[in-house]
């Protein structure tokens, strides 16, 4: 096992973080879908390179899964999403970004510390990668409060999914195939229902903002 | 101080003071280019300089010695600044001056200067450059002070020649944290060069530009240095950039040959980074002076994810 190829999964994970905090920082939907996609492929090469240094076939399988689903068939539909709902341009935020990105340093502090006697203990190759992966799943959590508009919670939800995708393959080489299988089709229905569900809420309230939702009304 | 350090450490000297103003020269070229526009001749920051050189120096009536001396001060800092930033040699005499902290002072030193000059003559556009400048200034110092931290963390040591030396010529090894410090270098670089997000190099007399309005007072051989000192500077960040991130090919202590090498490979990667700058400059938009806060703090905070990280992998 060559320790350039650890560090390169060290590195895969340090990229996808940075794809997470770009996204928190990221003003506009369009931008934002195209962050996904990226980090999508960062996540398609950090299997394949788990699945190369351990011997695991089946983390091809699951790598070419991936490509498929996060970089090329949940972006499209994103993309016919916004285009649909004519929505391109600016995200409202409920607290200001450079607030937001204080909070998520703090949040990466505490990921890392919190990973960091595990770590230690682990004997698995990228041992690191559990507190990335846990930074990055804090992260997505921060995007989906902080964002009042629906589109960008459900690209947080995605990237969220990203962030235990990569702590599942790094820390465990990946969880069996029946269970990787049944991940990515729940995350595509999930998008589908999602999509259906960004059409209802603008049809009735004419507006994306999921603070509408919270009222609740008698008829 | 042996006679092959003493020569390298004048050659990298005079390499930076005849080179800079070129790759000046390179990034207007390829930023012309790809903006459709007929591009200036590469040696044309050598005739601007040229044609300063033997103007006549106009100086304000009510300008202090400050003002006349600013230039100077400026220029001595950004050439002591080139001089120690290993670029082609490790061995450099005068490298022990001045750590990587001190170099951020020393580009500290030379704002302050140039922001009491535009003060000093009391227009208004140099007051409103002078603030600008200062507010860019005191955001991007934490953030290249951090940059500068995680590859000392990895060589254990803020000497500059230190660090190039345990990044070059170590075991080839990936730190994920430099990946970050990376981003935030060039996010830095832009801001404190004037470049395209954060300031437009290519304006003259508009209300949003920084650089320019700072030096609007200045004339002849004093504008000369000031061109000079800007294009060093420029060149300065490079070589930090270079000597972090893609150190390879600098050479060792008492290895004459290898210098031979250094210096065509040290071309080549400038020319390369010159290139990237104009791209990432065509690309981007000018930002409001009120984003630039924020963008700095991504960039502050993008080197303190990069230490965290180099913490938790601890290699």
């Amino acid at each position: 096992m060559s320790p350039l190829l650890t560090q390169s999964i060290n590195l895969l994970g340090a990229l996808l973080l940075l794809l997470s905090f770009a996204m928190i920082s990221q003003r506009r939907i369009l931008s934002l879908i195209h962050l996904f996609t990226l980090q999508g492929a960062a996540l398609v090469m950090a299997t394949a390179t788990v699945g190369y240094v351990t011997q695991q076939p089946h983390l091809y399988l699951s790598a070419a899964i991936t490509f498929v689903l996060k970089v090329l068939l949940i972006p499209y539909l994103l993309h016919r999403v916004i285009e649909r709902l004519d929505v391109r341009w600016d995200v409202e935020t409920l607290i200001n970004i450079p607030t937001t990105m204080i909070i998520g340093i703090l949040l990466v502090i505490f990921a890392f510390n919190l990973a960091l006697p595990i770590a230690q203990l682990s004997t698995t190759i990228a041992r690191g990668s559990l507190g990335i992966a846990l930074a990055c799943v804090l992260l997505s959590f921060l995007m989906m409060i902080t964002r009042s508009k629906a589109v960008p919670q459900v690209i947080g939800f995605l990237s969220m999914e990203n962030g235990l995708f990569f702590a599942a393959t790094a820390a465990t080489y990946g969880m069996p195939m029946v269970v990787e299988l049944g991940i990515a089709l729940d995350v595509l229905i999930g998008v589908l229902i999602l999509g259906v569900f960004m059409f209802q809420i603008r049809e009735q309230f004419d507006s994306l903002d999921i603070h509408h939702l919270e009222r609740l009304k008698d008829v | 101080m042996s006679v092959y350090g003493a020569f390298s450490q004048l050659l990298e000297i005079a390499l930076a003071l005849l080179l800079a103003p070129l790759l000046t020269g390179w990034v207007n070229q390829w930023r012309a280019w790809l903006q459709n526009k007929s591009a200036p001749s590469l040696l044309q920051p050598y005739r601007l300089l040229h044609k300063l050189f033997h103007k006549e120096s106009v100086v304000a009536e009510h300008a202090s010695p400050l003002f006349r001396s600013a230039p100077y001060i400026v220029f001595g800092c950004m050439a002591l600044a080139c001089s120690i930033v290993p670029t082609l040699s490790t061995d450099l005499p005068l490298a022990p001056a001045a750590d990587a902290i001190a170099l951020v002072g020393l580009f500290a030193l030379a704002r302050v200067f140039i922001s009491l000059a535009a003060i000093d003559v009391g227009t208004a556009f140099g007051t409103l450059g002078a603030r600008r400048e200062m507010l860019i200034g005191f955001l991007a110092e934490p953030a290249l002070l951090m940059v500068l931290f995680s590859a000392s963390l990895i060589s254990q040591s803020t000497s500059l020649t230190t660090m190039v030396e345990t990044l070059a010529h170590r075991d080839l090894a990936i730190y994920p944290g430099l990946a970050f410090a990376g981003v935030a270098f060039t996010m830095i670089s832009l801001a404190e060069n004037a470049r395209v997000p954060v300031d437009n190099p290519a304006t003259h007399l508009e209300l949003t530009m920084i650089h320019e309005a700072l030096i609007l007072e200045y004339s002849g051989r004093h504008l000369a240095l000031i061109e000079w000192a800007a294009s060093l500077k420029l060149f300065a960040y490079s070589c930090i950039g270079l000597a972090l991130f893609f150190p390879w090919g600098i050479a060792e202590a008492d290895a004459p040959l290898a210098l031979l090498l250094a210096l065509p490979l040290l071309v080549l990667k400038l020319a390369i980074g010159g290139v990237a700058l104009a791209l990432l400059e065509t690309l981007s938009a000018k930002m409001r002076i009120f984003r630039v806060p924020e963008f700095l703090a991504t960039a502050f905070l993008l080197a303190v994810i990069g230490l965290l990280v180099h913490i938790l992998l601890g290699q």
